[in-house]
């Protein structure tokens, strides 16, 4: 499919965008943000949501897409108990006992998700040199199989498997993470990599489009 | 003791009683259970898309298109020995998790399953006796070979009974 050059240019591609990201992420929340090594997925559909702790782990997920020159998927999925914590960070007081989150919260998640989703993309858009936009954040609080299984079932077309680039954040202190996946549209990787320049290797392709 | 039998994304499956079939967070993706009652098998398919002609694949998985994962799982339950005049349906799922206003209908993923899901059931005479299905929240639904119960678990919706 990919080659390891491929890869590690999408892994780097992941890195630019995840650490513009969390520079955003930590002016937010005024605390020190860790990101790992972007892992790039490309694994059956049924295994993504292990990634995040299963299908039926309830998360937060908050959905965005990408247009413009490539077309992709953002979603970032916070565990339950880290967004509670996010909530009580960004608003500054305790979370009450509801389980569900109120407007308020939601509407505080969203902005989490707008700004770190705009500003991976700003990265990514400066890098690529592409025209790309992002769409208003949506939310969802649900198990996560339901949610991730949404911009992974597009990728049912073109075969059995989904591809994403998934980035880890974790907030220095309490240790609340969230996960930041890209899913980009099948035909949008080849141009993604094109705009950085790697020439991808080309298969044969009978329908002749996409020569490099 | 019976045994749970889980049908991950993009899979179908048939079991005879007392077995139970489980699928779990069920998103856009519709829940498919054939039940022949009389000969006490069940099929469960975990549909994720609505249509094969779109598939850019030829040799794809039949399991992930409406019009294709009830035929492949009609056979998987015949071969257990299930009557096909004798098949009933129950369908769950197909919801949206995310409400985007979008220009094109792929934000509709779910309600297009649940469609392609009901057009195919349709042309093969399968009647659909209880669903439960769209909204914005994600279903785990488990059926029961042995009484023909479909539960759908939710995160606070409730848990019902098809």
């Amino acid at each position: 499919m990919y080659t390891d050059f491929e890869i590690d240019a999408l892994k780097e591609i992941g890195n630019i965008g995840a650490g513009n990201a969390a520079t955003a992420l930590s002016t937010l929340l005024s605390k020190k943000i860790i990101i790992k090594v972007p892992q790039i997925k490309i694994i059956p559909f049924d295994e993504v949501s292990k990634s995040v702790g299963g299908p039926e782990k309830l998360v937060v997920g908050i959905f965005m897409r990408i247009t413009g020159d490539i077309d992709g998927n953002i979603l970032i999925i916070i565990p339950e108990k880290d967004a509670y914590n996010l909530t009580e960070t960004l608003l500054s007081k305790e979370k009450d006992g509801d389980l569900d989150f109120s407007d308020m919260e939601k509407s505080a998640l969203l902005e989490l998700g707008n700004i770190v989703g705009s500003s991976y993309v700003v990265a990514l858009s400066d890098l690529t040199k592409l025209s790309l936009k992002v769409s208003v954040p949506s939310l969802a609080f649900d198990m996560a199989g339901a949610i991730i299984s949404f911009p992974l079932s597009l990728y049912g077309y073109m075969g059995d498997t989904a591809f994403l680039i998934d980035t880890e954040f974790t907030e220095g202190l309490d240790g609340t993470k969230l996960h930041y996946f890209l899913i980009p549209d099948d035909e949008s990787l080849k141009l993604l990599l094109k705009a950085i320049g790697v020439n991808t290797i080309e298969h044969i392709d009978p329908s002749g489009n996409g020569g490099v | 003791m019976s045994i749970s039998i889980r049908v991950g994304m993009a899979e179908y499956k048939a079991a005879k009683s007392p077995a139970t079939l489980i699928t779990l967070g069920l998103g856009s993706c519709v829940g498919v259970v054939l039940y022949d009652s009389f000969a006490k098998i069940g099929g469960l398919a975990h549909v994720m898309l609505p249509d094969s002609n779109l598939s850019s694949k030829k040799d794809y998985n039949p399991g992930k298109f409406a019009d294709t994962a009830i035929d492949a799982l009609m056979q998987e339950m015949s071969k257990l020995g299930a009557n096909e005049r004798h098949i009933i349906s129950k369908i769950a799922g197909g919801a949206q998790m995310f409400q985007i206003k979008s220009e094109n209908n792929i934000m509709q993923i779910g309600k297009r399953n649940v469609e392609a899901v009901r057009t195919k059931l349709s042309k093969v005479n399968i009647k659909i006796v209880a669903e439960d299905v769209e909204g914005n929240y994600g279903r785990t639904i488990e059926f029961f070979c042995e009484t023909g119960e479909l539960t759908v678990k939710t995160i606070g919706h409730g848990i019902r009974i098809l």
